[in-house]
């Protein structure tokens, strides 16, 4: 077939086009809602919920992960672009930043003595066994709307879909923990997402491709 | 015509062929497909292999272009996404006929820059994976592009309704570039 021939077939395809962006907020949608079906089904809220959301470290830790999740939901579309990478994804920084001086302000209001044993916390397990089965959901989600993209990068996109999938699952889990500290939650919540980000990478590599 | 000029008309075509205007859809594509064929070409000439494979790559990036035209930003430029998609997908057939390269994004865009009218070599990986297509599809793509049939006549003549032909049409593209994609190690 002659090229021209093939220009005639391609513009006879009046199909409409797949736009990226209402897929991935219909996709976001569906991640959350599976991620909420199974959390409220097998773990729910914590028991002292109401008395929590008035401390401010408890309300602190859902403005880290819903951060982290909206920005990377934004720089995984981003990087789904064939022409953007990540310099334009420096929104990413947001969390970590917001994270890291939540750090230091615990660190000087609360006395060293206390600093191990917050850090240890009590529920470092649950968190590392939570975020990652929360992440499921949202991370195939992602993925399926995500191959409708071109990235530059299969494999960061895909980490990234990771990172916006395990702010999710962080957002419900953070509601069930009890482990309040900025020293748990800058321990213990970035293990569990870096591990659902390599999955990402991974799944993304083979996936993504285009 | 300067290269912005140019790439602004590109640009005022993909636009209007995203609102649904299929003829400067064509337009758009007459006009990219000699930058294409002229980058594909110098990188051919580069690694040694024949200039005749360079129409194969020609048409995979076409296609590539068609079907995830859904990643390009209406409110931006085409040029950049233009070449974006064009370099990926030059590392990627040269990767699958295993060999490295790097395509330095200047080197593509000095190509873009290049004003030069080659003739169309004669393409053969297209038809081989048309040939893996559903009968059905082989027909409505055969049809379309050797008669210029139009949908509703490929319709009358096949005796199927025109969005039964879209539909049809539309899978069978996708199918062509999963075939691309996955005829690694095959040549």
């Amino acid at each position: 077939m002659k090229t021209d021939e093939l220009i005639i077939i391609l513009s006879n395809d009046g199909l409409p086009r797949e736009r990226l962006w209402p897929n991935l907020a219909l996709g976001t949608a569906v991640g959350t809602l599976v991620a909420a079906t199974l959390f409220f089904g097998a773990v729910g809220f914590r028991p002292d919920i109401a008395q929590a959301v008035q401390t401010i470290r408890f309300s602190f830790k859902f403005v880290v992960t819903i951060s982290l999740a909206v920005t990377a939901v934004q720089a995984s579309l981003r990087l789904s672009r064939p022409d953007e990478d990540f310099r334009s994804s420096t929104s990413l920084l947001v969390a970590p930043i917001l994270l890291a001086c939540a750090v230091g302000i615990e660190l000087l209001v609360l006395p060293s003595g206390q600093w191990i044993s917050k850090l240890i916390g009590h529920n470092a397990r649950i968190c590392l066994t939570l975020i990652p089965l929360l992440s499921i959901g949202p991370l195939i989600c992602f993925m399926i709307v995500l191959r409708h993209g071109a990235p530059s990068n299969p494999g960061w996109t895909g980490a990234t879909a990771g990172l916006a999938a395990s702010g999710i699952a962080a957002t419900f889990y953070a509601s069930n923990c009890n482990d309040d500290s900025p020293l748990f939650v800058a321990t213990w919540y970035p293990i569990a997402i870096l591990a659902v980000c390599a999955a990402g990478y991974l799944i993304g590599r083979r996936a993504l491709k285009w | 015509m300067t290269t912005t000029s140019r790439e602004a008309n590109w640009t005022k075509w993909m636009r209007a062929a995203v609102a649904g205007d299929s003829g400067a859809y064509r337009k758009f594509l007459h006009a990219v497909a000699p930058y294409i064929r002229a980058i594909a070409r110098s990188r051919c000439r580069r690694l040694g292999i024949l200039e005749s494979e360079a129409e194969d790559i020609v048409q995979e990036v076409l296609l590539t272009i068609h079907l995830k035209q859904g990643t390009w930003d209406p409110s931006r430029e085409i040029g950049p996404w233009l070449t974006a998609i064009t370099r990926n997908k030059i590392i990627d057939v040269f990767r699958r006929r295993g060999r490295r390269i790097e395509v330095p994004i200047d080197d593509v865009m000095d190509s873009l820059q290049a004003e030069e009218e080659l003739p169309e070599l004669r393409p053969r990986d297209i038809d081989a994976l048309i040939g893996k297509l559903t009968c059905q599809q082989q027909e409505i793509v055969r049809s379309i592009s050797l008669g210029g049939a139009s949908i509703r006549e490929t319709a009358e003549r096949l005796d199927m309704t025109e969005i039964a032909v879209r539909v049809s049409l539309h899978r069978a593209l996708k199918a062509l570039g999963a075939l691309y994609r996955s005829s690694t190690g095959e040549d």
